[in-house]
């Protein structure tokens, strides 16, 4: 791990300031994500800004009918929250099949969605990955490409976006809430925020230098049957190949996400209107410009399978 | 300004005053010196407590809340298995609450409450979950198993709490500690042994007994 100074950020907005006067600077939440990817030298600010002490650990209704979900939030308490439980069963069920007890006892909202890849090629600083070392090229493409994604690539990077909470934050629209080092704030929405990779596959969010997540909000509670299915190579404690995140309605009308299969939680809202004719053509719309590898075609199959399975649970 | 390996922090229990309200600075945390080899390094100073000790040390801010209870206050009952939270031989409870040791700071836990394996029980009286251990054979070489009793005490608590997980069939009910939802709640915990049946029997022990 490289050397660093650090600092204990008094307010959302002190905090953004911090940032935006040092270039390499990276705020800390849980750092479970920061300090595994510090410690590879894969990530290496100068300064850190802890952001724990800024009180946004907190649920608060909205005017609209919804949640508002504080930043620092952790994944434990946000999953066991008794109105997320209720009402956004979805986000709670998505949480609980991520990473382990210990781990989501320290993650937070903002981290979590900002969690970065797990392609192995970026985990490995001898490997050249655009991703972390933009223009030196792409070791994944070629190599081996089981867990990578199928559809959304591009010529520079085909990785996926890991989380199991962006996957439900996906299908339930939320929208991220944000400060800026000016002290604007702004919301984006969910189906904004995370980027496919293109030519840059190191921009991974719409965040700018210094801009500092407040917090997550969900509109009002959709009612249906909420559903998380995660396909993984063990039962537990392990990333998704593929997950479905989906409410279903009782008429069979419905929404859902897919995990594992792209460079950001994957939605394609027209191929929700497909429901009712079964999940293989669900898959096709979902799938219709995917690029898989011989390596990761599976993933479309499972997915279309792990689609009807949420779709027959749904129905009981 | 000493440098980590120079200080003898056994003897540094001291001054750590009870108030537990110590003002946080806004201004860099942080001081800088020059290690042995010439590298520039940045120290800070940290007060928390250790099963129930104040301790206040002086660490490079690099150091990881594992690293400052092994290396620094020579509380070797932590394990460092991966490093990188995979393992979860690092795990201690942090204000009650289990964490793993190695992917966070020690100068993110200023003035918060730390028990390790070392602050459960004594040889003499071994904290209910360590005796279950011993009583099922919840080990065979005993390298996870700080970190697996840790986790064990904070996942019956966590079912007491009511905290759902992946395997709960109602999310909205309240939890049992059925051998489903351990297994479920300890996989953070690896053991390369293999003991993961006799800890199971441990904990469902330890929970018949609280019930
Ligand atoms: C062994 C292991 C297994 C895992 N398994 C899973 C899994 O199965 N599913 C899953 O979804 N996840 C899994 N995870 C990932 C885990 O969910 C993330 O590490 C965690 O959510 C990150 O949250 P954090 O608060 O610790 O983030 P940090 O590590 O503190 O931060 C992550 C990033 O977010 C930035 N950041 C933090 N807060 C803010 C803010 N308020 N505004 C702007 N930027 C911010 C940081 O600068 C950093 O770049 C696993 C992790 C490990 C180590
Ligand atoms: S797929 Fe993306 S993250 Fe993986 S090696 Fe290629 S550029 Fe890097």
């Amino acid at each position: 791990m490289k050397s660093f100074s650090f600092e204990r950020a008094q307010s959302p907005a002190d905090a953004a300031a911090a940032a935006a006067r040092q270039p390499d600077a990276k705020f800390i939440a849980g750092g479970t994500n920061l300090l595994d990817l510090m410690k590879l030298e894969i990530e290496v600010p100068t300064h850190l800004i802890d952001v724990n002490g800024l009180a946004l650990d907190r649920i608060e209704d909205t005017e609209q009918g919804g949640i508002r979900i504080g930043a620092l939030m952790r994944n434990t308490d946000l999953a066991a929250h008794e109105r997320v439980r209720s009402d956004y069963g979805l986000l709670s069920r998505a949480l609980l099949a991520g990473a382990s007890g210990q781990l989501r006892n320290k993650a937070t909202t903002a981290g979590n969605l900002l969690q970065r890849t797990r392609c192995p090629y970026f985990y490995d600083t001898n490997m050249a990955c655009n991703k972390r070392q933009p223009g030196s090229g792409c070791s994944a493409i070629g190599g081996f490409t089981r867990q990578l994604a199928v559809v959304g690539v591009s010529d520079a990077c085909i990785a996926t976006n890991p989380s199991d909470m962006n996957v439900a934050l996906r299908a339930l629209d939320a929208t991220v809430e944000t400060v800026k080092p000016d002290g604007q704030t702004r919301a984006i929405p969910i189906a904004d925020f995370h980027k496919l990779p293109g030519d840059t596959p190191h921009i991974e969010t719409a965040l700018e230098q210094g801009e500092l997540i407040t917090a997550v909000t969900l509109p009002k509670p959709l009612g249906g049957k909420h559903i998380y299915r995660k396909v993984r190579d063990r039962a537990s404690y392990a990333f998704a190949l593929v997950s479905v995140g989906a409410v279903i309605q009782p008429d069979g009308t419905g929404r859902f996400a897919v995990g594992g299969v792209a460079h950001k939680p994957w939605r394609v809202e027209e191929a929700e209107s497909e429901l009712s004719r079964g999940a293989p053509a669900v898959s096709q719309r979902l799938f219709a410009d995917a690029k898989p590898t011989n390596e990761n075609r599976f993933k479309l199959a499972l997915t279309t399978r792990a689609l009807a399975s949420v779709v027959e649970e749904a129905r009981t | 300004m000493q440098s980590p390996g120079q200080l003898e922090l056994n003897r540094r229990d001291l001054l750590v005053s009870t108030a537990a309200t110590v003002a946080v600075s806004a201004v860099p945390a942080a001081a800088q010196a020059q290690n042995s080899t010439g590298e520039t390094v940045q120290t800070t100073r940290i007060k928390l407590s250790v099963n129930g000790k104040p301790r206040e040390l002086e660490v490079d801010t690099r150091t990881t809340l594992l690293d400052a209870l092994r290396e620094h206050m020579q509380l070797t009952g932590t394990k460092k298995g991966c490093d990188h939270g995979q393992c979860g031989a690092c795990t201690v409870l942090v204000d009650g609450r289990r964490i793993n040791s190695c992917l966070t700071l020690a100068w993110m836990h200023e003035n918060e409450e730390v028990t390790t394996i070392e602050g459960l029980g004594t040889p003499e009286t071994l904290h209910p979950m360590q005796a279950a251990f011993v009583s099922h054979d919840g080990y065979q070489c005993g390298y996870c198993t700080p970190g697996q009793i840790c986790s064990a005490i904070a996942v019956l608590d966590e079912i007491k709490a009511g905290i759902p997980s992946h395997v709960s069939g109602d999310i909205t009910a309240a939890p049992e500690a059925t051998a489903l939802e351990m297994r479920e709640r300890m996989s953070g915990n690896i053991c390369r042994c293999g003991a993961y049946s006799n800890i199971v029997d441990a904990m469902t022990d330890v929970a018949g007994r609280q019930a």
